[in-house]
């Protein structure tokens, strides 16, 4: 378990002041200047060495994604570009930075987009975070005032800008492409890569899109030393991390903890543990809505890192875990999940627009057992036609809950078919 | 060049092309619905996908740059499934309306479900239903065939300049829509139903008219602007159904405009199928030889100067060749080609061609246009110029009418004044011209057409020389012609000879009574209540104007009725050939000639098509070579300067859609002045 003094998000519950001056007291704008003299390339080796992997959901190593960037300007502007369009379902924890820490994020896009030779950020906010966005546009300007951003960031004679955009409610304005249409006023649709953002990105410029926490992280990372986030958790899947854990969970909350912790701790130590009893556990989706849920039995064991739930054929995400207890018809909890991407699909390309909606009304019998069994497997095949052959990853984002259900609850699917179809002849009888 | 292996082959491809494109090389057929080779790249449709190692997933072939090394496979059951993946996603809920459909027989959605699609249907639930849009009188839409391939709104945006199509809407509910309801504002409309891979866009004036497989193609030229644009006729038993466009990167690429595709509904109205004679003011049906024994007998009893011919706009060379031998064999000089009376200098081919070949315009980095609206006189020309604009580094200005052109421009003043301030270098505009590399100047006929239009064309002549617009390898200099048999009668020298008269001298000749007899081929835009009391001759295929006036009428063929060469503006020869056969007892317009000038003793040397063009090469040089352009390498020296008329330059065209005896005869382009020309503009809510 994680010790209060590994934490980095010191204010996570809005417990003391979010603003300038609170944050000042735990730490953040402390030797920001220093930093920087230290140059581009230690900040960015520091990064690598910390293993910090993308918080965003992918797990792309970070200091890997600022090292694509151009080393020398060929006379275009770089951009950092901040993902803070926090949409997938079940995950709250860009948002606790946000309201809680802002200045976490902002010393950080100082400092990541002086380390990608960026002088402007553009921070991309959820249109329904409203509180958040003006807490943010608050320490930007507190920042501003403080002379730590603006012509000469900090002192360092690096000029930085932060700009702060809201979005306008789009889940699919959270992919990193769709991201950048839409700040430059276009319909969020994912561009075709390649080119990548760090050759062609925002205004056709070289660009980093980056997790909020990614960002936030790195000043305390570079604060506290490569070597101290690594130590924590797994080779390869360090530092700490935001679990976002809700659902049937007796507290359920945003916590920051180590990662590699194992699930069951996780839920145990800050969640009450699962309504009634851990044996009362029907399934965990780990990551967010886009992964596929795990049973009870891989639950028992299983580690909170990248690397452990892949192996399980699920995926960390962003580490927003949904319990459901015995109460939840699994059915249903996915076809629901299935609406949600059908609503969400961009339209952009052909098996995701046509796709979801096939998936979601499928389902929908599914729920009911209004179906065939042979058509289990052809809704799997579905997903497999959608997985892969898309423009961005939403396609695949709707497969996998369909998929990680067929593996795991397939006798359940059978079951109701049987059931429905029993009701139904029997109906037919008693007319 | 990098090399790439596609199904274990090796080849070297060019640099910057796609994985699409190397696999085209290679023989390897893709299929793709959103891919266009001239339009960008937008990727969605999933059909192209390959497999590409070192690459989990299928890549999308279009969208994907070759690299040095890439191993590709087109063939694999992996790829194979992915295909049938995204078939059967665009099928499920795409209507099983072939039957009915208008695409049917064309549709590249049903040629690649053969090869790509199940045999049976495995989605059970209902399929999507989508409101049709209503985008004007030319573009029939059955939005829920609609594939979104997107490359109707990828043309609108690129190629036409009308951003007036998007995509609207979020995963399955996405729709193309024009957002508010609207027609749509393009003169290049039609093409979007031959991009559209499906039925969801198709022509509307040819709904439910034919079968593709019942058409017969004829491979043919356009005579509604200057272009020349290529074009596939398509007919069915003694009618012309419709006009598609054939390639041709030097002319047309692939595009026509909306009056060239959708004007052949006139071809059937308003024809003159038989000849006739006016009689007691009444004009009588009569058999041929009656015709050509009362005509021959006019001319031969006329006196050599008192007989004239004027040729129309769509006159094509064989026929204007036939007439200017026949008024030489008459010993007449009075002959000319330019109806409204354009100053083209009959002395300088440069001043009636397009001197930078219409692919020269994408080489061009500063374009001035003089009294031109390319927009209306040659839209496809129109869409190159945009092209170029579209590509960058290219400075573009204009003198005359100031319209939306589809581009930006700087708009420098309006009349001849601006022009000579231009070249006084009064104006910024001079010294860009003068930096250029390769400047063009085009010089429309509302430059020309006008009273001081040799002014005009001197003027311009001296701002090429300063400008040195014409220099090794280049020439600027263009002049835009907006008639299609225009520049083939001057090559011919169809031109008033020595003492003769031109068109203005011609018509105030028969006002005074100094000519008695005109001659007008195809000639109907001209003021015929000048004519007098001269007896008029009209041999044409359309009963226009001049047909109203005439005493004596010869039927001809119009040019989808006879093998004919069309020189376009670039001094391109090329061969237009019989579709369907002329109605009624219309003949081809040379051998009407020839039998003519048989009837008045004066027999034309010739007696075949053949025979003919050998004699049209020998006049002129443009018709020994067929499709290729014959620019003129020089342009005459100005004259002196001439005092000009202030008065603002006007385009000849001021209704895109009725220009010419066939689309004013055509209900197509009545619905499209409606619902575009004036006549809408001066509507207000009280009208029904």
């Amino acid at each position: 378990m994680l010790q209060d003094k590994d934490r980095i998000f010191t204010n996570l519950y809005g417990d003391g002041d979010w603003g300038l001056k609170g944050a000042m007291a735990r730490g953040d704008w402390d030797g920001t200047k220093d930093i920087l003299a230290k140059g581009r390339d230690w900040i960015i080796k520091e990064i690598q060495d910390s293993g910090l992997r993308g918080r965003g959901g992918a797990g792309f190593p970070t200091g890997m994604k600022w090292s694509f960037m151009p080393k020398k300007s060929d006379g275009r502007p770089h951009y950092l570009v901040v993902n803070a369009d926090e949409s997938e379902p079940g995950t709250c924890k860009d948002r606790e930075i946000l309201r809680h820490d802002p200045h976490k994020l902002v010393e950080g896009c100082l400092i990541a987009g002086f380390a990608m030779g960026a002088n402007a950020a553009y921070i991309y906010v959820r249109g329904e975070f409203y509180n958040e966005a003006s807490h943010l546009e608050l320490a930007v300007q507190q920042a501003y005032e403080a002379k730590l951003l603006g012509d000469d960031a900090c002192g360092s004679g690096w000029k930085f800008d932060v700009y702060v955009h809201r979005g306008a409610g789009a889940y699919i304005c959270g992919e990193e492409t769709a991201l950048i249409e839409s700040l430059e006023g276009k319909k969020g649709q994912p561009r075709l890569k390649p080119p990548f953002p760090a050759g062609v990105g925002l205004y056709g410029c070289p660009t980093t899109v980056n997790n909020v926490e990614s960002i936030a992280v790195a000043p305390t990372i570079i604060r506290r030393g490569a070597a101290w986030f690594a130590g924590i958790g797994r080779p390869k899947n360090s530092g700490t991390k935001l679990f976002c854990i809700s659902g049937h969970v007796n507290k359920p909350c945003t916590v920051e903890e180590a990662m590699s912790i194992p699930l069951k701790e996780l839920l145990e130590k800050h969640c009450g543990g699962v309504r009634g009893g851990w044996d009362n556990l029907l399934a965990v989706i780990p990551g967010g809505s886009s992964v596929p849920a795990l049973p009870k039995s891989i639950c028992d064991t299983v580690l909170m890192d990248f690397d452990a739930l892949r192996e399980v054929r699920s995926g960390l995400g962003t580490a927003a875990v949904i319990v459901m207890d015995k109460s939840t018809d699994i059915v249903k909890a996915i076809a629901r999940l299935s609406r949600f991407y059908m609503h969400e699909s961009c339209g952009q390309c052909t098996p995701c627009r046509e796709g979801t909606g096939w998936l979601y009304r499928v389902m929908q019998r599914m729920v009911k057992g209004e179906a065939d069994l042979a058509e289990i497997d052809m809704l799997e095949g579905v997903t497999r036609q959608i997985e892969g052959h898309t423009i961005c990853a939403l396609g695949d984002a709707a497969a996998w809950p369909v998929q990680g259900l067929i593996r795991h609850f397939r006798p359940e699917m059978e079951q109701r078919i049987r059931e429905y179809k029993a009701a139904a002849s029997s109906r037919a009888a008693a007319e | 060049m990098p090399k790439v292996t596609i199904d274990g082959q090796t080849i070297e491809v060019p640099a910057g092309i796609t994985v699409l494109q190397a696999c085209e090389i290679a023989g390897a057929e893709v299929p793709r619905f959103c891919y266009h080779e001239r339009l960008s790249v937008a990727g969605n449709c999933r059909m192209c996908l390959v497999e590409m190692e070192k690459s989990p997933k299928p890549v999308a072939s279009c969208a994907m740059p070759v690299a040095e090394g890439q191993v590709i496979k087109t063939d694999t059951p992996l790829v194979k499934k992915a295909r049938n993946g995204v078939m059967e996603f665009l099928l499920i809920n795409h209507p099983l309306d072939c039957p009915i459909c208008d695409q049917g027989g064309e549709c590249d959605l049903q040629d690649q479900a053969m090869a790509y699609g199940a045999d049976h249907s495995r989605y059970k639930e209902n399929k999507r239903a989508v409101p049709d849009k209503e985008i004007g009188p030319l573009v029939k839409t059955i939005m829920t065939r609609c594939i979104h391939c997107t490359r109707c709104v990828r043309f609108s945006t690129e190629v036409a300049g009308n951003e007036e199509l998007g995509a609207v809407f979020r995963g399955e509910h996405m729709e193309i829509d024009t957002y508010v309801e609207k027609a749509l504002s393009s003169e290049l409309s039609g093409n979007i139903v031959d991009l559209c891979p499906v039925g969801a866009l198709t022509s509307k004036p040819y709904a439910f008219t034919a079968r593709p497989w019942e058409l017969r193609k004829t491979e043919s030229i356009d005579v509604f602007d200057a272009l020349g644009a290529n074009i596939r006729v398509d007919a069915r038993g003694g009618e012309v159904l419709r006009v598609l466009p054939r390639l041709n990167d030097d002319v047309n690429e692939e595009w026509i405009g909306d009056k060239s595709r959708h004007a052949v509904d006139g071809l059937k109205r308003q024809r003159l199928d038989r000849p006739y004679l006016r009689k007691d003011g009444k004009l009588v049906p009569v058999s041929w030889d009656e015709a050509l024994e009362a005509v021959g007998k006019r001319l031969a009893a006329s006196a050599p100067g008192r007989v004239a011919a004027i040729a129309g706009d769509l006159v094509d060379a064989e026929a204007a060749a036939a007439l200017k031998d026949l008024m030489g064999a008459l010993g007449s000089p009075h002959l000319d080609c330019r109806q409204d009376g354009a100053k083209i200098d009959p002395s300088d081919r440069a001043s009636w061609l397009f001197n930078s070949t219409v692919a020269g315009i994408e080489e061009a980095d500063a374009i001035l246009l003089i009294g031109a609206n390319p927009r209306w006189e040659s839209p496809v020309l129109n869409a190159r110029i945009r092209k170029r604009y579209r590509a960058g580094g290219v400075k573009i200005a204009a003198i005359g009418p100031q319209i939306d052109l589809r581009y930006k421009y700087d708009y420098l003043g309006a009349g001849p004044t601006s022009l000579a301030d231009l070249l006084a270098g009064k104006i910024a505009f001079f010294e860009t011209l003068k930096a250029a590399k390769k400047p063009m100047l085009i010089l429309g006929m509302g430059a020309l057409a006008r009273a001081d239009g040799a002014a005009v064309l001197a003027l311009a002549r001296d701002l090429a020389a300063k400008t040195g617009m014409v220099r090794e390898g280049w020439n600027g200099f263009n002049v835009l012609n907006v008639a299609a048999g225009r520049v083939g009668a001057l090559e011919l020298g169809f031109v008033p000879g020595p003492g003769g008269r031109d068109v203005a001298g011609i018509l105030d000749g028969a006002a005074k009574g100094d000519i008695d007899t005109v001659f007008l081929l195809g000639a109907d835009e001209i003021d015929t209540a000048k004519l007098g009391r001269a007896f008029v001759i009209y041999q044409g295929h359309h009963g226009d104007k001049g047909a109203h006036r005439a005493d004596a009428i010869l039927p001809g063929a119009a040019y989808t009725e006879k093998n004919a060469t069309y020189v376009n503006l670039e001094g391109r020869a090329q061969h237009a050939r019989l579709a369907v056969f002329p109605p009624g007892e219309a003949k081809e317009d040379w051998k009407i000639l020839r039998a003519l000038s048989a009837a008045c003793g004066r027999k034309l040397p010739y007696d075949t098509l053949a025979q003919l063009r050998a004699r049209m090469a020998q006049a002129a040089p443009v018709f020994a070579e067929i499709d290729a352009p014959h620019p003129a390498a020089a342009i005459a020296p100005a004259a002196p300067a001439v005092p000009v008329d202030p008065t603002a330059f006007v385009s000849p065209i001021a209704n895109y859609y009725m220009t010419d005896p066939i689309s004013r005869a055509s209900a197509t382009m009545a619905e499209c002045t409606r619902v575009y020309g004036q006549g809408q503009a001066a509507r207000t809510g009280t009208h029904g």
